[in-house]
């Protein structure tokens, strides 16, 4: 469909249609239109899907915390974790957790410093994930460190024992990673949210609605004052936010790389677990949002365009973890060293091969798919693909972490890592406390940028023939 | 908007910012001073079984510690004496004094004393105390002043930073090995002279004594 609609007072030729910008909103659907249409998934009654999925959610998210009170309760002996793997579910779940996080920033930080504007469809939803995805992490490594009461030793706070955290350690890095990573993303996503949070209270018919929005939009007027600080604003904490997705799995990586353990020990690992973790986030961002555009009526909105965009940047990251894969394969015959070796050799046809081999087909194989616009085009398709990424990338996790340490050095030290039943609740039950928030968040907050949106219309823009006060379909 | 948010609530956000910062600070003071050793244990005075004075023996009679605590320089556990030992200058001294009862009691039947115990590490500490007292570490830096006490207070906080600031610079509290249970023994009665003379002699006896001041964590949890 051709997006240009020349004006009438000015003779210009049609540009080809190759050149064509594919329009980020379907429709030429007018701005009051794109308010209604976001806002309607938070007004009126829940809709039956949204009550019988947050039942769900909710139950499950009950689980997760009864399996993490019996955890607290009776101590860490209750998950699969036995020498020689004393790391395994809990760090697999944080690392995948955390991972996924990372297409929330990318999408409104990155996307937005190097001016994409399709990111204003996805980037509220993709940061709302971002967070609740890195509070599911959270949780990992604050329950296994067992005696939880204890777990504010993590942090530097002067004490009676004249003891500091070791500063030298990646896992201390890891803290202070994760929180300013949890806090900027947070800030980033609220200070994004003001302008449509007053259009949320101006549009409230309820007392209790407007006292909350109101509280939550401090003031904001839509005044040229207002919009001049927002816009520095958003661009600065954009600035900071930037180096944090690189930075934040860069250090999860170095709680492996900087060990000893072959397997582990290696340069390789913060651009791979950056990649990595931004291919599992744009995954997570398709199973979101797939099914969301149809049940909120919002493909107009997070258009085919959309979708295939995304696919590209998980073809893209997938085929970088793809390369990592066989890089590490390369080095460990390359380097020489007897242990590496047999650590992927073991990797790829030991006891844990079925991982192994479905890290392979999930996160190398599936994606090429993508090549063909055709898949590409086929929402089923690009569904299923999406979660086969997301199992792909915590087998990742899991052959990085569980294979590596199951046989080291010394035979004799050998041994084979079993989940438990609390391993698996715990785990499942994270995704009950991340539905849960975000099926909250769904109805609380606009799912879309409405304002972001609005201004990479063409109605936004006052060159454009409909742009500005020149009339077009309001 | 205004009709929900009245004129007054503009300083609300100010007000809330300043006492949230106000009470935050008062939680942080009062867990830091009520929280920590320093309130939770010293002044500890419990009353004792029988009011034995270390003030009259140690300092006024000028025993020596080692008399009662004999086991202190060869045992990591300074024992209390059994009521045996009182004995020995008690049979003839207030041989009836009602006040040591309970000491002729427990001395005749060879049931102990139920003496209330004041210092106490946590059971995932170890302490040593004949490695401290064989390498000049007095009695006072841990107990204080005993000697000057009717009834045996808690004087010292013995938390972690306590021990560790000690493991940290042996050379400010190590004495001669003869002057360990002279509790009330300086080098000098100048207080500048004294310093001077504690960091000359201290550093020379950690070197020479090969103190090693362990600060590994399985130092003392083991």
């Amino acid at each position: 469909m051709s997006a240009v609609i020349s004006a009438n007072s000015i003779p210009l030729p049609d540009p080809p249609a190759e050149l064509v910008r594919q329009p980020l909103v379907l429709n030429q659907r007018p701005l009051g239109w794109i308010s209604d249409r976001v806002a309607a998934v938070t007004e009126g009654p829940a809709p039956l899907w949204w009550k019988v999925s947050f039942g769900i959610s909710f139950l499950v998210m009950l689980m997760c915390f009864s399996m993490i009170g019996y955890l607290i309760s009776t101590g860490v002996g209750v998950w699969g974790n036995r020498h020689p793997v004393m790391w395994a579910w809990d760090i697999v779940n944080f690392v995948w957790w955390i991972g996924i996080g990372h297409a929330g920033t990318l999408i409104s930080a990155i996307l937005f410093l190097l001016r994409q504007r399709w990111r204003t469809s996805i980037n509220r939803a993709a940061e709302a994930m971002t967070i609740f995805a890195v509070m599911c992490a959270m949780i990992f490594p604050l329950i296994h460190v067992g005696r939880v009461w204890f777990a504010w030793w993590l942090f530097p706070i002067p004490n009676a024992n004249s003891v500091w955290p070791q500063f030298r350690s990646p896992l201390m890095w890891d803290v202070f990673a994760v929180s300013t990573y949890f806090t900027v993303s947070t800030l980033f996503w609220y200070v994004g949210l003001l302008p449509d949070l007053a259009t949320m209270r101006d549009r409230a018919k309820t007392k209790l609605r407007k006292i909350l929005y109101g509280l939550f939009a401090l003031g904001w007027t839509g005044s040229n004052r207002h919009w001049n600080n927002y816009e520095k604003a958003y661009l600065i904490l954009a600035g900071l936010s930037t180096p944090l997705v690189l930075s934040v799995h860069s250090i999860v990586s170095l709680d492996f790389s900087v060990s000893q353990l072959p397997g582990w020990h290696t340069t390789i690992f913060p651009p791979y677990f950056v990649a990595g973790a931004i291919f599992s986030g744009f995954g997570m961002v398709l199973t979101l949002l797939i099914p969301l555009r149809a049940v909120c009526k919002l493909e107009e909105v997070i258009t085919m365009r959309h979708i295939d965009l995304m696919c590209k940047v998980t073809l893209a990251t997938g085929s970088i973890v793809g390369y990592a894969y066989g890089m590490e394969f390369f080095i460990a015959w390359y380097s020489g060293n007897p242990y590496e070796r047999f650590c992927f050799v073991n990797r790829a046809f030991g006891p844990y091969w079925w991982a192994y081999w479905a890290m392979i087909s999930c996160n190398v194989l599936v994606p090429q798919l993508f090549w063909f616009k055709k898949i590409k085009r086929n929402l089923v398709i690009v569904f299923i693909i999406s979660i086969l990424v997301n199992i792909g990338m915590w087998f990742e996790r899991f052959v990085i972490i569980a294979t590596s340490l199951h046989r080291d050095f010394m035979p004799s030290n050998w041994g084979y890592y079993k989940p438990t039943f609390v391993d698996v609740c715990t785990y499942m039950g994270t995704f009950g406390l991340f539905f849960t928030c975000f099926l909250l968040f769904l109805r609380f907050v606009p799912m879309i940028a409405m304002s972001e949106v609005k201004g990479i219309t063409p109605q936004a823009d006052p060159h454009h023939p409909l742009g500005g006060a020149k009339g077009g379909p309001r | 908007m205004s009709d929900v948010f009245p004129k007054w609530t503009n300083q609300l956000p100010l007000k809330i910012l300043i006492g949230a910062g106000l009470v935050g600070s008062a939680v942080v003071a009062g867990a830091w001073y009520y929280l920590t050793p320093k309130y939770a244990r010293v002044g500890y005075q419990p009353l004792q079984p029988v009011a034995f004075s270390h003030a009259i023996h140690a300092d006024q009679l000028g025993m020596d510690c080692r008399y009662c605590h004999n086991a202190v320089e060869k045992s990591w556990y300074s024992n209390i004496p059994a009521a045996g030992t009182c004995m020995n200058c008690h049979n003839q001294v207030l041989k009836d004094d009602p006040r040591l009862a309970l000491v002729r009691e427990s001395a005749a039947s060879g049931k102990p004393i139920p003496w209330v115990q004041i210092h106490k590490v946590p059971d995932f500490v170890y302490f040593n105390h004949s490695v401290h007292v064989g390498r000049g570490i007095s009695c006072v830096e841990c107990h204080g002043p005993i000697h000057k006490m009717d009834e045996v207070r808690h004087a010292k906080e013995l938390s972690m930073t306590f021990c560790l600031d000690c493991h940290r610079h042996p050379a400010a509290k190590i004495r001669p090995l003869d002057k360990v249970t002279q509790l009330d023994w300086k080098w000098s009665q100048d207080p500048k002279e004294n310093e001077r003379l504690q960091k000359l002699h201290g550093e020379k006896m950690v070197a020479d004594w090969k103190v090693e001041s362990l600060e590994s964590c399985s130092a003392c949890h083991r």
